[in-house]
């Protein structure tokens, strides 16, 4: 009953302000039964309960072996489904709000081997665009930094706070790097496409990476006198406490880029991108390396690819044995991150299994950030940030949510653009 | 306005006959005549390419030929030069050249605000169009590039200024090198000269694009005619020379075929006919290209293979671009075949030089020779209406003409002279005497074995004593043979000396000097004639690689034969009919003669091709109101109004998207201009025939569309700080643009309608058409107050606006749009915050809009979307909650009918169209796959084929990419790898140079 008043507040307070306000800890035991729970692991419960108490996941399991009377509150989901709450991997939410804006950008800054520009501290915690990523089920995001060779670090976010320090749920857990593209863009031509031609800089601005990472290392092996604040940003690679993402799409890349940070004693590497990871598969499997390939609703690479490549990289990947998850980078990738789902959704039809689908977006996207202790299924002693959909969260006619929990709060479902709807659809009953 | 040439002498190349002006003034000596004629005796004369005489006397007088034939009686005051075993043929034309005048260079205008207006007074009012400009006040003669020209075979070349839309006239010019200036200006004003490209010369805007470049033209066309009817009150000398010229040969740069065909339009319209210059594509489109009816001059600038040694690089050429470098050598065969005539042209070959290797490949790829000789000589001498001077030796003629060891065709045929107006050019001395061979070589009591190679004008020599290969050096010139030894044999280090003048072949002999100095006689005795090596002759062969098949349209998609309309009965689907029928189950659809006959269940296959569609759904093709696939250029920037541009004249239909857009069961779009201006342009309606040329995609009595746009974009907001000079920059300037332009059309028609004269004006007709209902607007819009603007504006010139696009806060303002009685909203399902316009477009604004009773479709204004706006019509279910049904008419009927095709396309009922989509779901689903896409019955997408087709595409590249290894391995040229970007317009978009 508090809840439900809890709620109305909150509808209330949604007509008055643009941002949704976050919600306050978890105060009372949640147990969530009869859904079809979606673990994340590739596994499905069906008839489950999910039961979470002081913001983390006490069961997980069939509803039989729970007990409701252990809960403050149950809520009875039979015939919804339950996620673990969707990750936007490599996202640039809350450093951009209107493309077109100048003044509200801050996905990129200048120079090009800047570690130590961090995305945190410009994250926007009460962005409108972030806030309409919830209703569909993303509730953490990491958000990187672009631009330049070495981008910035990033760090992981959830996606209901007061604040970025609040937001925060891995904070610099890893350096972006933008590798060079063995081809280059020839300039715009009369009438025709643009044609891209081998580029002549790549081996410098390989070199120029490479000048970097063993400046660092020798630097931080030394007297670190001045201080250089690059070479100090970048110290988590060569313990581990950090991750290397580089944004890598060709075979050739891939491979330069993956011999590379090995050659520097880089523990930790991710590809973003990955479109021709299936063609060096044998080397990121050996290395250990996982991708995140680029969201799939994308065109193929070239004239005469596959005309579904982009559909079916994932499932490609997933074969060969590549950890694989999901990236948002791209145009209007922002306002797109909420179709982040339907990305998924759009693997499983061209043959990867709904379950390993959802994986994508979930466990393996948690392992991916380094985040998979406290996120990324539904399992004992994780956060509870999930969500209930109506119906199967991947496709969009049954992507509808009825609740969702970040770290055990039960966050609002509504956004600048609900407000918005309901506000005019009142307009229009009024009238009648 | 002839002016006075430089004159430069070529004293070693030319023999100098002078042909004296009998009025101009002598001051350097007597005045002398030259009455003698020269005579070629024993040749084999190609009089013309079909006329051929063999051992026949050429004679020509004072520049000119006096006759050509077997029983010419030689006067007695001739030089006879005796060509037995030889060949005359007349000296090439190149018709489409820029000899000797310089195009201007680039005006750097730095960082400034763009130019709207013309630079000139007195003009044209667009500076692009520069008939009044004659390339004969430019020319300067490049003796030079004369020389090289001269070598390659060519007499005479038709030159012009390469730059601008219209060009003004070329001059054409005899190559003669010698001091006759006076005579080397054949036609002073010989073409007019045409391209789509602006002039690099002026900064001024219009046209942005290729259609404004063909709506310019069709403009300056009326215009010229109203001008010549002295209606004009202004003085324009730009469209008093157009009128002048316009009898000239009319040669229009397309470079290719389809600028051809985009050219050619226009000249059918006017009654002209252009000569094409083309690309080198022609055959992809050879049954296009022939109905223009147009002749065309043909690059030799054949593409050079691809190094691919590089596997990632390769990897990266797109199969059409390989394809080029396979088939494009067939080009002028494959006119040839089909009796399209053609001049060849050296525009576009790096180097002069490369001519004869690339002509060769020609013929290699199957052009006639015959064919291939009439390109260089009648058929350019006949374009430009110049048969009876040049491109023959009939009487009369300018005596142009080449002597040649042989057949011109042939590779080891030497071009010994070209004469130019009689005069003669030496290429490679014909008096030179073979003196290759071996020999045993004579000095003293010395023996030796001399052995000459190489090329009969740079002989090398090896000599050997015994086993002992010797020092030599060999020059050989004007009859001079010298030949210098270090006999080392003999412990000396001097050198032995010998010379010797070649009179006959067969033996040398001369005098020798020793290597101390003393003097002495040498013999050396022929032992046999030179032969060339096997090795060589078999590089000789013709070795060209196999050529893959052509394929509409040629790229790996594209079909080797067109796919045809089909009977079929699909049995037992899930049939979404997008009528008041709703969706039916176990449903049969029965498509005949590329229509829906019947929908029923249980019905009769009756011949028809039976699909088992059970558990599958059956849907109308999915119609996309705004989309900017294949199309070659998108905004025509150039104006604040570009009523006067049509999408349908750039209409490209070998883009790749069309496929991926079938693949994504789309099966008509409407291709909208973009949204850089108030007043955009013509919209195309097309179905995606994939595989049909561009024009026949266009739907047959099309209803007419115009793009209008409003907000951000119009008002130049986020074009940088530069553009903030074009009327308007704020939405209340853009008010004004409509008041202003629908007056001005008001006005316009009412003027027509009276009877009296009138400037026939594109841009006013198009608006015409629209407040006379005729034309209906799809305008690109934002945010409320902009939209209620525009319906009150036109509501005061008494139409409506039949279609909102984007049209994102549709929602706020829903029940006026009703008011109005906007006939279809069409906007996206989720996009915003792109643009600060964007801030409160939300994912509920379909639902809302339907649910105020507007007929609401989704869009994609994107090539990626397209593919899958069923996905994208399911989002209004979740935001929302539209039903499935009505969601589904949102991609279906409800476009069809704010595209006024709702009669022919959009649903599924008996006598429409057979535009249908076979899905492997629930066609809302994420997990939907078109599998099949029809457009009136012919299966143009199987999801099944394009697998397959994955197979012959690896097949064939691999194919392609070994014949380039190949080629590179045989030392062929090679460039470097490059990958075709995929064009991805957005309302937008951009695209300057046209």
């Amino acid at each position: 009953m508090k809840n439900t008043l809890y709620i109305l507040a909150l509808f209330v307070s949604a007509l008055t302000f643009a941002q949704q306000t976050p919600a306050p800890e978890q105060t009372e035991s949640i147990l969530i039964t009869g859904a079809t729970a979606h673990v994340g692991n590739g596994s499905v419960i069906e008839n489950s309960a999910i039961g979470f108490k002081a913001g983390k996941i006490t069961y997980a399991g069939p509803q039989s072996g729970a007990s409701a009377s252990e809960y403050d509150k149950v809520i009875d989901a039979s015939g919804k489904h339950v996620y673990p709450g969707f990750i936007a991997a490599n996202s640039t939410l809350g450093l951009v709000e209107v493309d077109a804006v100048r003044a509200s950008n801050d996905q990129a800054d200048t120079g090009e081997l800047i570690p130590h520009v961090r995305s945190l501290i410009a994250y926007n915690a009460e962005s409108k665009v972030t806030e309409s990523c919830r209703p569909n089920g993303i509730l953490m995001a990491q958000v990187a930094p672009r631009g330049g060779l070495i981008s910035g670090t990033s760090s992981v976010v959830q996606l209901d706070a007061w604040n970025w320090e609040d937001a925060s749920i891995k904070t610099d857990d890893g350096i972006h790097v933008h590798w060079p593209n063995a081809f280059q863009s020839a300039g715009w031509s009369f009438s025709g496409p643009t044609e891209f031609k081998p580029n002549k800089d790549y081996d410098k601005d390989v070199e120029k990476l490479k000048n970097f990472l063993s400046g660092a290392k020798a630097y931080l092996k030394g007297k670190r006198s001045p201080k250089n604040l690059p070479f100090e940003a970048v110290e988590g690679l060569f313990d581990g406490s950090q991750k290397l993402f580089i944004n890598a799409d060709g075979a050739k890349e891939i491979t330069d880029a993956v011999n590379f940070a090995k050659a520097n004693g880089i523990q930790k590497v991710v590809i973003i991108g990955g479109n021709e990871a299936d063609k060096v598969a044998d080397l990121l499997v050996k290395h250990n390396i996982p991708v995140l390939i680029s969201r799939p609703h994308r065109l193929p690479s070239g004239e005469d690819t596959d005309v579904k490549r982009p559909y079916m990289l994932a499932k490609i990947l997933n074969d060969k044995g590549i950890l694989t998850g999901l990236e948002m980078s791209g145009a209007m990738e922002r306002m797109n991150s909420r179709n982040l789902p339907f990305y998924a959704g759009t693997c499983a039809a061209y043959g990867l299994d709904r379950e390993k689908a959802v994986q994508l977006i979930t466990e393996n996207n948690a392992k991916i950030l380094g985040i998979d202790d406290l996120a990324g299924t539904l399992e004992t002693g994780k956060d509870a940030t999930l969500f209930i959909s109506e119906g199967d969260a991947l496709d969009m006619r049954t992507n509808t949510l009825s609740h969702a929990f970040i770290q055990g709060r039960e966050i609002s479902l509504e956004s600048h653009q609900t407000v918005l709807w309901k506000r005019y659809m009142g307009k229009y009953e009024a009238k009648r | 306005m002839r002016k006075r040439l430089p004159v430069l002498l070529l004293v070693f190349l030319c023999s100098i006959t002078l042909h004296a002006q009998e009025y101009f003034p002598k001051n350097d000596g007597v005045k002398t005549t030259d009455n003698n004629y020269t005579a070629f005796t024993n040749a084999r004369i190609y009089v013309t390419p079909t006329q051929v005489i063999d051992n026949g006397t050429l004679l020509i007088q004072k520049g000119k030929v006096v006759a050509a034939g077997n029983g010419v009686s030689v006067p007695d005051n001739s030089q006879v030069i005796d060509l037995k075993g030889k060949h005359i043929y007349p000296s090439f034309i190149d018709m489409y050249s820029e000899f000797g005048v310089q195009k201007p260079a680039k005006k750097g205008r730095g960082r400034r605000s763009p130019q709207y207006d013309a630079s000139r007074k007195g003009f044209y009012w667009n500076d692009h169009i520069m008939p009044e400009k004659n390339a004969v006040d430019k020319f300067l003669f490049d003796t030079k590039k004369a020389r090289e020209l001269l070598q390659a075979g060519f007499g005479t070349v038709n030159t012009h200024v390469a730059d601008g839309i219209v060009r003004g006239t070329s001059v054409l010019v005899a190559l003669d090198s010698t001091d006759n200036s006076d005579m080397r200006i054949i036609g002073q004003k010989a073409a007019q000269h045409f391209s789509f490209a602006k002039s690099v010369a002026s900064a001024q805007n219009y046209p942005t694009s290729l259609m404004g470049a063909m709506a310019l033209l069709r403009q300056m066309y009326r215009d010229a005619k109203w001008y010549a009817a002295g209606h004009a009150e202004n003085k324009d000398m730009s469209l008093e020379a157009l009128n002048a010229n316009k009898d000239l040969p009319q040669i229009f740069d397309a470079d290719g075929y389809q600028n051809d065909l985009r050219a050619s339009r226009i000249a059918k319209e006017f009654g002209l006919q252009y000569i094409l210059k083309g690309g080198g594509d022609e055959y992809q489109r050879i049954r296009e290209i022939k109905a223009t009816g147009a002749s065309f001059i043909l690059p030799l600038d054949f593409p050079e293979a691809y190094d691919v040694s590089d596997p990632n690089q390769a990897g990266k050429v797109a199969l059409s671009d390989m394809r080029l470098w396979n088939q494009a050598p067939g080009n002028p065969a494959a006119l040839a075949k089909n009796d399209i005539p053609f001049a060849f042209t050296l525009a576009g070959l790096k180097k002069t030089a490369d001519f004869k290797a690339n002509l060769m490949k020609a013929i290699d790829y199957g052009l006639d020779k015959t064919k291939a000789l009439e390109a260089l000589t009648t058929i350019p001498a006949g374009l430009l209406g110049k048969s009876e001077v040049i491109g023959s030796l009939k009487n009369g003629s300018y005596a142009n003409f080449l002597i040649t060891s042989g057949d011109i065709f042939d590779k080891k045929t030497t071009l010994y002279e070209n004469w130019v107006q009689g005069d003669k050019h030496t290429i490679n001395d014909m008096s030179l005497i073979d003196v290759r061979g071996e020999y045993d070589l004579a000095i003293g009591g010395n023996t030796y074995k001399l052995k000459i190679t190489g090329e009969p004008a740079k002989p090398k020599a090896e000599l050997k004593s015994d086993t002992t290969t010797l020092k030599t050096k060999l020059t050989y010139s004007k009859g001079w043979f010298n030949l210098a030894f270090s006999p080392k044999k003999e412990g000396d280090t001097g050198f032995v000396r010998l010379n010797s003048l070649v009179t006959a072949p067969g033996s040398l002999s001369g005098k020798a000097i020793l290597a101390n100095g003393t003097e002495s006689t040498w013999r050396a005795t022929k032992k046999s004639d030179y032969e060339k090596k096997d090795k060589d002759d078999k590089k000789d062969e013709k070795t060209i690689p196999e050529m893959v098949p052509l394929t509409f349209p040629n790229n790996g998609y594209g079909f080797a034969q067109l796919p045809k309309q089909e009977n079929i009965l699909f049995k037992n689907a899930t049939v979404w009919t997008s009528e008041d029928e709703g969706i039916l189950e176990n449903t049969d659809v029965l498509v005949k003669n590329g229509k829906i006959a019947r929908v029923g269940k249980n019905l009769s296959a009756g011949g028809a091709k039976v699909i088992d569609a059970t558990g599958k759904h059956l849907t109308a093709g999915i119609i996309d109101e705004h989309s900017h696939i294949a199309a070659t250029s998108i905004n025509e920037s150039g104006h604040n109004s570009s009523a006067e541009v049509s999408i349908e004249d750039v209409v490209d239909g070998d883009d790749i998207n069309i496929y991926r857009n079938l693949s994504g069961g789309v099966t008509s779009i409407q291709i909208l201009h973009g949204s850089a201006n108030p007043i955009g342009g013509r919209s195309a309606i097309i179905k995606l025939k994939w595989g049909l040329p561009a024009d026949q995609l266009i739907y047959e009595n099309s209803p007419k569309f115009i793009k209008f746009a409003l907000g951000e974009n119009v008002k130049q907001s986020n074009w940088g700080d530069l553009q903030t000079i074009r009327f308007p920059q704020s939405r209340m300037g853009v008010e004004q643009v409509y008041m202003d332009y629908f007056q001005r059309a008001k006005e316009y028609d009412a003027k027509k309608k009276s009877g009296k004269p009138y400037r026939f004006d594109y841009e006013m007709e198009t608006l015409a058409e629209i407040i006379n209902k005729e034309r209906f607007i799809t305008c690109h819009s934002y945010v409320q107050s902009e939209i209620n603007m525009l319906m009150k504006v036109v509501e005061r010139f008494d139409f409506n606006i039949n279609t909102f696009t984007h049209i994102l806060e549709g929602y706020k303002v829903a029940d006026k749009m009703k008011e109005h009685g906007v006939v279809g909203a069409s906007t996206f399902s989720d996009w915003w915050a792109y643009k600060y316009e964007v801030n409160d477009a939300i994912p509920y604004n379909a639902a809302i809009m339907q649910s105020q009773g507007l007929n609401v479709a989704i869009n994609s204004d994107d090539a990626e979307m397209s593919r899958r706006l069923n996905q994208e019509a399911g989002k209004t279910v979740k935001y929302g909650g539209v039903s499935e049904e009505e969601a589904w008419k949102m991609v279906t009927i409800n476009p069809a009918k704010m595209l006024h095709l709702d009669q022919r396309v959009g649903s599924i009922k008996a006598g429409k169209d057979a535009d249908l989509v076979l899905w492997s779901d629930h066609p809302l689903s994420i997990y939907a796959i078109a599998e099949k896409t029809f457009i009136e019955g012919v299966p143009y997408y199987d999801y099944e084929n394009m697998k397959q087709r994955q197979q012959s595409i690896a097949q064939e590249r691999n194919r392609l990419i070994n014949q380039m290894l190949e080629a590179k391995n045989k030392g062929e040229k090679t460039q470097a790898p490059k990958k075709k970007e995929d064009k991805h317009f957005h309302c937008d978009t951009e695209v300057y140079g046209i």
